[in-house]
């Protein structure tokens, strides 16, 4: 069996946009994803990162390149993704937008097995699942609606509905960032455990690199439908590259040792990704001269770059950091 | 040390609703100097807004607000219709979370501006008001003619804290002005009111659930739990050196980047904040905090000295400083 549980390779997915415009919301991103981790896919809204998501939960079709799990390409047949989606769970954002007001915890629950067709005994699953996800006992909660829940419970729920069906992925798309500030860690230490009992592995997209510091094993980062950095969690954190991560992690409030990089402007406009590296408008190396001292400005402007190896499993994709590759 | 321009004492905020009296705000007290930002931290349903919402009276008419809010040594609960209109926006203004259900969605935002110039003051050159406010928050000028869906998220924070300097306040309030924003976004609208905090030498009461960007723009930080301050200092020494168990744990919540202590090792409490119907005897934190003692299920707490310029409402203190 190989380690590798997820990969995307040249994966594009685009809509159509305003005025026969094409918005490229992933844009030819190569990720891979091993058993038993925790990867985190930073980056700000409109980057892409939650279309990725969603692509590899079936959810998008891509235009180009394809998804593959388990050394299978992805089917987007309904008998392939109805099989898939018992393997690979998502957990969404917003725990409230998720449960169906009107279903007890204990139907949330079981609506997976359901869909799925599960056989065996429904209540026990049902038990379980929202035991694992730390509601004990799980009696008293499996006749409550989700407006008697507080929002780490309910958070707790959407994770055990996922979870009942024992997926070899979770996909969480930003699993904390609706709760309140001290049932954050509690969520994130569940999802530890969860990697560590229940061998799952988990693809976490965040805007929140303190997030990634606490539980993520590999972080990459994507800027306007690419990944521009990724790398081991210690080491990306520790010695960012790419002049965008660094930016990302100059304004964390913690991270006070950096000089703070406030880039101007917002995230671009996916359906006017700029030519060249699509980061150069914004760059701080293009912005102060660096970049023209180096001697690279003009490739910056005018060459598009795929990640290069830049030391031990860290990939960046900038002119300016001497590659292997 | 200067006279503060604000002092609030012994706040109590009740909403009531057909389930019974929700006590929201308990006793709150704490002042604010001539242009010193103040942070207020706290996650939801502790208090901190309804606390915002006292300051201006802006609140529910059948609330219950007891205590004194002195502005300038005068009582603003109990100023009188017409005063308070002129207090609102020319002494205090506030900038609110979530941009979008705050702005007019069909009226250009240049209007709106406007609009908020015109309620205190006849001005002939109000045009040339906007521009000049759109200007200070780091808008062009031509902005004044859109909606607000057809600005971005951060843009239209700017366009709130616009809104809420059209009346040269002193004192702006800033309730939770970053949250909704990417990091990138709200690193701009925090450089921006710093700015406009120096330039216009306001005021500020910056009211979030983030210990650690209050760190950053605050030079004192009351961190409140259950309706009451439990924790109050310079802001850095709070953050890095909670006294109360609560203030740590949110300190916390925000993890240090590089810290190994940190690492893998996500913080966080078992529990949820209270139910303000329901709060807990004692120390309102006693039944979620790791240290707790048994006669904390029954102590009465108060805000004990805990280092200099630093108060705590913890048991644990009066181990350490002798009363």
């Amino acid at each position: 069996m190989s380690d590798v549980l997820l990969e995307t390779r040249g994966l594009c997915v685009r809509f159509p946009a305003r005025q026969g415009d094409v918005a490229r919301a992933v844009d030819g991103v190569d990720l891979t994803v091993r058993r038993g981790e925790i990867v985190a896919l930073v980056g700000e809204s409109g980057c892409g990162k939650t279309t990725l998501a969603r692509a590899i939960m079936g959810l998008e079709r891509p235009a180009e390149g394809e998804i593959v799990y388990e050394g299978e390409p992805l089917r987007y047949d309904m008998r392939f993704l109805r099989s898939y989606r018992g393997k690979v769970q998502m957990v969404f954002q917003d725990p409230m937008g998720s449960l169906n007001p009107r279903q007890t915890v204990f139907e949330a629950v079981a609506e997976g097995l359901r869909i799925q067709k599960v056989p065996g005994d429904e209540v026990t699953r049902v038990a379980d699942a929202l035991a694992r996800a730390g509601l004990r006992p799980p009696e008293r909660f499996v006749q409550l609606y989700p407006y008697e829940l507080s929002g780490g419970q309910r958070q707790r729920v959407v994770i055990a509905g996922a979870m009942v069906l024992s997926p070899a992925l979770l996909v969480a798309d930003e699993p904390v960032s609706s709760l309140d500030a001290s049932v954050r860690g509690e969520i994130l230490k569940l999802m530890l455990e969860l990697v560590r009992d229940a061998g799952v592995t988990i693809l976490v997209v965040t805007h929140d690199l303190g997030l990634a510091w606490n539980i993520a094993d590999r972080i990459a980062v994507m800027y306007l439908g690419r990944i521009v950095e990724e790398g081991p969690t210690e080491e990306l954190l520790s010695h960012p590259r790419h002049p965008y991560t660094r930016a990302l992690l100059s304004v964390v409030p913690e991270v006070e040792e950096m000089e703070q990089q406030i880039l101007q402007g917002e995230a671009p406009d996916p359906t006017r990704i700029p030519s060249g590296c699509r980061f150069h408008p914004r760059c701080p190396l293009v912005e102060s001269g660096e970049a023209s001292r180096l001697g690279i400005e003009e490739r910056c402007r005018s060459e598009d770059l795929a990640l290069r190896s830049a030391g031990h499993e860290h990939a960046v994709a900038c002119f300016a950091v001497p590659g292997s590759g | 040390m200067s006279e503060p321009l604000l002092s609030v004492r012994d706040l109590h905020v009740t909403y009531r609703s057909e389930a019974g009296d929700v006590p929201a705000v308990r006793g709150v007290s704490f002042d604010l100097a001539p242009g010193e930002t103040l942070g207020l931290a706290g996650e939801s349903g502790c208090g901190k807004s309804t606390i915002a919402g006292a300051l201006l009276r802006v609140l529910p008419r059948e609330t219950r607000v007891t205590g004194e809010i002195l502005l300038d040594g005068e009582d603003v609960l109990g100023m009188k219709p017409g005063r308070l209109r002129a207090v609102r926006w020319t002494e205090m203004s506030i900038v609110f979370q979530g941009a979008l259900h705050s702005l007019d969605p069909v009226q250009r935002v240049g209007d709106q501006i406007a609009e908020a110039i015109l309620v205190h003051r006849t001005a002939s050159d109000v045009a040339s008001r906007v521009a000049e406010l759109l200007e200070k928050v780091g808008l062009p000028t031509r902005r004044a003619r859109d909606y607000p869906h057809q600005l971005s998220g951060g843009q239209r924070q700017r366009v709130l804290i616009a809104l809420a300097l059209a009346c040269n306040p002193r004192i702006l309030i800033a309730d939770e002005p970053t949250t909704a924003l990417d990091v990138m976004v709200q690193a701009q609208v925090l450089d921006l009111l710093e700015r406009l905090r120096q330039e216009l030498s306001l005021s500020m009461i910056f009211i979030t659930h983030d210990l650690s960007t209050l760190s950053d723009v605050c030079r004192r930080t009351a961190v409140m739990y259950a309706g009451r301050i439990v924790e109050e200092g310079p802001a850095d020494e709070v953050f890095a050196r909670a006294t109360h168990p609560y203030a740590a744990a949110l300190a916390a919540a925000f993890p240090t980047i590089g810290d190994p202590k940190y690492r893998r090792k996500p913080a966080g409490l078992p529990g949820d904040p209270p139910d303000p119907r329901a709060i807990p005897s004692g120390c309102p934190f006693h039944p979620r905090c790791q240290v707790a003692r048994p006669e904390c299920a029954e102590a009465s707490v108060e805000l004990w000295p805990a280092g200099p310029g630093r108060r705590a409402a913890c048991i644990q203190v009066l181990d350490a400083v002798p009363r």
